[in-house]
């Protein structure tokens, strides 16, 4: 009885979000693209969790993450049973680079989004609750920060930092908050004049509590859309700092760093210009299919959030 | 608010944004100990000896808000010290790398306008069609697109395979008369170079390099340019004052270009900064790829070199491209848009 009690007032307390997210499914379920979007994704969170079965790493292996290598030689070798992709420069297999850099790819992009949103949340809601002095140091960070095109921003941090995934991310992290918290702040800033937080606050709630419990949930939506296409465009950026040798180290199962280890291979033989094809092709293909699932799954969500086009 | 108050304010605005950029860059700069900043200076390794009237020259053991303005003092002179990875002054180095840059924009810009506007429009004119659904198609999948990728597979089939278009900027034979005293380097930008120069054939060797690169930069932006286009060409067309200029019997075409279009351009142009982002992300992958001495590859080849002035420099040129087209857009927004200057 207590418990029925607590789900209904949980219901009614949390009414309007749960009605968000059931037109957000009936909605989706109705776009044939967002479906495909969908099962790429999944597919590619299957590979993910598979890898070690998918693509196990030899027997006593340092680091899973490094992809084993089958001799020295320079020549990438063709597709063949043993390397179901054959290998790269150095002997990498291509197929193990390309399972495990699946791992990368999420891990990267969840661990970015997952930074940069909550960043922006705090950084917006204090922003926009507080507004004053707060507000205006915030924003004026921000506006430095779009000063700059981003990839300028995020390559003096690497330097900074030190060449390296990790500080890749952190970079992109650091440069990416301000979009999230500009977007929550304008939020916050409307749903403040709204009576319930009135309400909120005259039952003496804390601003803490009105934050998270009355003002946030109603604020966060937005940031899904921009969120799910964050996903795939972090891991392009990131993939092509590796690609340009400022981010994961060679031999690391990172899509990026498979097509840097192919640019001496774009050419191939008279006889066959095509010859080395597999080093580029195999791991773009990879990068480009996941970023084009999270590309259309956030696009479905921007047209059904968007308040412009959405209940058309 | 005229359009004179206006302008004269948003420039005034620029000096913040500035003092701001190169705060951020002078306490990104701070991480380092007063001896590595003071290596930064240094252009021969015998002067490593006298890193210590270097650090006295820039002032590099004050307190940081002093030495702020001893560095902005040197930023304003020039001085953005010594670039290692092509040994010569960061500034100098700038110079010596836009006009490739510069090359491949003036070409690629005009085209990405011209073709993202006209998708854009088609798709917005035949919503829900064939025409629209290839367009959207090819939309997201250039937004998909990594650049570095599709530029590989352009070298592949256009150069590998078909001969076609080489990379780099000029053939061997032209370069060599182009650095030969028969040929003045009057803009340093080979096409135009050819041209006041009287030599069509360097023009058409400049050209047919500059096809793949031009290309490549062009078919990820102009993807994110059609779908504003698009989604603001379609609120337009969905106005009441298309309606009446239907009412009116005027031709689809004029109410298309002349009463839709217009309006629909206006939140397009906001676009401008987020292109000029996209672009300079492209023209450090793309110059890169194609081995074009541009200030994307340097900057690139100085951030594997760990030479920080050289990047540091980048940025703040960067930013400076950056924040000035940002105020030019708004200028020519306002001046669009009479809404935006007298709000």
């Amino acid at each position: 009885m207590v418990l029925r009690v607590r789900f209904e007032s949980f219901k009614k307390e949390a009414g309007p979000t749960i009605r968000e997210l059931k037109f957000i499914v009936k909605r989706i379920r109705k776009s044939p693209l967002s479906i495909v979007g969908i099962i790429i994704i999944l597919t590619f969170v299957a590979i993910a969790i598979l890898a070690p079965i998918l693509a196990p790493p030899p027997e006593g292996w340092y680091d899973p993450y490094m992809i084993p290598r089958d001799g020295f030689s320079v020549t990438p070798r063709p597709p063949s049973p043993e390397h179901l992709f054959g290998t790269a420069e150095g002997q990498y297999d291509i197929y193990y680079g390309c399972i495990w850099g699946t791992r990368t790819a999420f891990r990267v992009g969840l661990i970015v989004v997952g930074c940069t949103v909550l960043m922006g949340i705090a950084i917006g809601s204090i922003s926009g609750y507080y507004g004053g002095k707060i507000d205006e140091i915030f924003m004026r960070l921000t506006d430095v920060i779009y000063a700059f095109p981003g990839i300028v921003l995020v390559m003096v941090l690497v330097v900074i930092l030190g060449p390296s995934l990790e500080s890749v991310m952190m970079a992109i992290i650091l440069v990416g908050w301000p979009t999230y918290a500009r977007l929550v702040r304008g939020e916050v800033l409307r749903i403040k004049q709204e009576d319930f937080v009135e309400a909120a606050k005259a039952m003496g709630c804390s601003d803490f509590r009105v934050i998270v419990r009355h003002v946030l949930p109603n604020a966060i939506f937005p940031l899904l859309a921009v969120a799910t296409l964050d996903m795939g465009s972090i891991v392009l950026t990131v993939a092509a700092f590796s690609f340009l040798g400022l981010g994961a180290p060679i031999g690391y199962a990172d899509w990026g760093q498979m097509i840097a280890l192919s640019r001496n291979w774009i050419i191939g033989t008279p006889a066959n210009p095509y010859e080395y094809w597999y080093t580029f092709i195999i791991p773009g293909i990879f990068i480009f299919t996941f970023v084009l699932g999270w590309g259309l799954l956030g696009d479905a969500f921007r047209d059904i959030l968007d308040p412009m086009l959405r209940r058309r | 608010m005229g359009l004179t108050t206006y302008v004269v304010r948003r420039l005034l605005l620029l000096i913040p944004t500035m003092i701001g950029v190169t705060l951020l860059i002078f306490a990104l700069v701070q991480f380092f100990s007063p001896i590595e900043r003071a290596s930064l200076y240094i252009r021969d390794p015998r002067q490593a000896r006298s890193l210590e009237s270097i650090i006295e020259k820039y002032h590099l053991n004050d307190p940081p808000h002093i030495q702020y303005f001893y560095w902005l003092n040197e930023v304003l002179h020039g001085n953005l010290g010594w670039s290692k990875s092509v040994n010569m002054p960061v500034v100098q180095a700038i110079f010596e790398f836009l006009p490739a840059t510069l090359e491949l924009t003036i070409y690629a810009i005009p085209i990405i306008l011209v073709v993202g506007v006209w998708l854009g429009k088609m798709a917005a004119v035949h919503k829900d069609t064939a025409v629209d659904h290839i367009i959207r198609a090819f939309a997201i999948i250039g937004w998909s697109l990594p650049t570095f990728w599709s530029a590989i597979i352009l070298l592949a089939v256009f150069y590998g395979h078909l001969k076609l278009f080489p990379p780099e900027r000029l053939s061997t034979e032209a370069s060599l008369f182009v650095n030969s005293p028969n040929f003045i380097r009057y803009t340093r930008i080979n096409t135009i170079d050819a041209l006041l120069n009287g030599q069509p054939w360097i023009f058409f060797d400049a050209l047919r390099h500059l096809v793949l690169p031009v290309l490549n930069l062009t078919i990820v932006i102009v993807a994110i340019l059609m779908r504003v286009v698009r989604s603001s060409m379609l609120e337009a067309l969905g106005k009441t004052y298309v309606l009446a200029a239907r009412a009116k019997g005027l031709p689809e075409k004029e109410v298309i270009n002349k009463h839709a279009m217009r309006n629909a351009m206006i939140p397009a142009v906001t676009l401008a900064g987020a292109l000029v982002a996209g672009m300079l992300t492209g023209l450090v992958i793309t110059e890169t790829v194609f081995n074009i001495p541009g200030i994307g590859r340097w900057a690139v080849n100085a951030a594997i070199q760990l030479d920080i002035p050289a990047v540091l420099g980048f940025a703040l040129f960067a930013s400076l491209v950056y924040v000035i087209t940002n105020l030019i857009v708004d200028i020519l927004y306002a001046y669009i848009d009479p809404r935006i200057r007298l709000g």
